[in-house]
């Protein structure tokens, strides 16, 4: 084994030139990760191979010595997962380099054949234990990204907004499943306390699909926020949403609703004492028709 | 009398939670598509959202059947939902308002069946339950 490392460390360059060159008659997508890039990954591979800490063995991947070269293979998913490579693209670029190895220990060692098998049988296994290696870095990666895009979903589909000194609203938008039920309702509840509000809008015009479940989380909520003080006030509920809520046969009765946020928020003007006046000399805004949509 | 014919036909699963937003997307197209009013679209979706689910969380999975119906002029949507779940001992309580077993409203059922123009219900304990409902334009 330290013949075979001694000869990668001969050998750099050469082996650098030829993988790269294996790497550009295998199907590649070049608009994807440039050649400069390709060259930099395989020869910081190269390097780290060829040069581990003494009494580390090409036979055992999983050795405390090879931790830089799979530290190496994570950092190479990482930037391949952004790049939007596929996973088997990922793996051909370590396999690439198994002809090219084979070729170099064919011309060493002609002369013993035992042990060229053996070091052919060595590369071949550690090469394909690299490749999945870099194949499950390359899934963990992309996990990595798509958790955290779904917690950015989350987040973003649910601000509270600031109306007015004591008044809050949650515009709803998208599908009330349990996780975003659950974070809906927590927000609000979040903010009542940080504003100090009496008063919070829950706006549904951007959820689809009002059923009992949809329904029974917006209760739960409700229901919170008023043991903790606040008046709720249910807004967006279009006409198709109100029909099927009365054929569904869930009450509101005790939820005080309204069809507009904007006839939510003077409720709520109102009710804190306040009103909305037009001041004189003023031409009056005139509302303008709501469309359907 | 015209024949029913049945002019479109679809199978969707029902095994996890993102399959129900697929259901309710999936019904939502095919409606508009078929110009159905936005009002009977909502309903037909909610009836939808709450079968799936109830084959979802009482019955294990199953599937749903999305059939487009014409009888002469008419149109019509035919949802038949399918779970090999343990069934409804009890039909006729299952289907009373306000009857839940799993901490709902107890609506799901009842209120889907007064959201469409048809509705049949198929179960015995063991064997699953197979809800069938339609809706005419």
């Amino acid at each position: 084994m330290i013949k075979l490392l001694k000869m990668m460390r001969d050998n750099q360059d050469r082996i650098l030139t030829d993988w790269l060159n294996s790497l550009k008659t295998a199907a590649r997508r070049r608009d994807l990760i440039g050649d400069v890039e390709v060259r930099e990954h395989a020869r910081k591979i190269l390097t780290l191979i060829s040069n581990p800490p003494p009494n580390t063995v090409l036979e055992d991947f999983s050795s405390e010595g090879w931790q830089t070269v799979r530290d190496q293979l994570m950092e190479i998913s990482i930037s391949r997962v952004a790049h939007g490579s596929s996973p088997s693209e990922t793996a051909q670029f370590l396999l690439s380099l198994k002809p090219v190895m084979f070729q170099l220990i064919r011309e060493q060692l002609t002369t013993a054949p035992d042990e060229l098998f053996h070091e052919i049988d060595v590369t071949n296994n550690f090469v394909d234990a690299m490749a999945l290696h870099i194949a499950e870095s390359y899934i963990q990666s992309r996990d990595k990204v798509i958790a955290r895009q779904q917690e950015e979903m989350l987040e973003l589909s649910t601000p509270v907004v600031m109306l007015w000194d004591g008044i809050v609203a949650l515009p709803v938008i998208g599908t009330l499943d349990s996780s975003r039920a659950q974070m809906v309702m927590e927000s609000l509840l979040q903010a009542i306390v940080q504003t100090n509000s009496r008063f919070a809008i829950i706006d549904i015009t951007g959820v689809p699909t009002v059923d009992t479940l949809v329904a029974q989380h917006l209760l739960k909520t409700i229901t919170a926020a008023r043991l903790m003080g606040a008046e709720c006030i249910l807004s967006g509920i279009r006409p198709q949403i109100a029909q099927t809520i009365v054929h569904l046969g869930i009450t509101l009765n005790d939820v005080v609703t309204r069809s507009k946020l904007s006839d939510a928020f003077r409720l709520a003007l109102e009710r804190s004492g306040r009103t909305v006046v037009q001041k004189a000399g003023h031409a009056p805004v005139v509302a303008p028709v709501a469309g359907v949509s | 009398m015209s024949e029913q014919i049945i002019t479109r036909s679809e199978i969707l699963p029902i095994r996890t939670q993102i399959d129900l937003v697929h259901v309710r997307q999936r019904v939502r197209t095919w409606l508009s598509e078929e110009r159905f009013t936005l009002i009977d679209q909502t309903k037909i979706v909610t009836a939808a959202s709450e079968l799936a689910r109830n084959a979802l969380e009482h019955g294990g999975g199953g599937e749903m059947e999305m059939s487009l119906l014409a009888v002469g002029a008419r149109k019509g949507i035919r949802l038949k939902f399918s779970d090999q779940g343990p069934g409804i001992a009890d039909v006729a309580m299952a289907l009373r308002d306000g009857y839940t077993t799993a901490g709902g409203m107890g609506l799901g059922l009842s209120g889907s069946r007064r959201l469409m123009s048809e509705f049949d219900i198929q179960s015995s304990p063991g064997s699953g339950t197979v809800v069938t409902v339609t809706r005419w334009k």
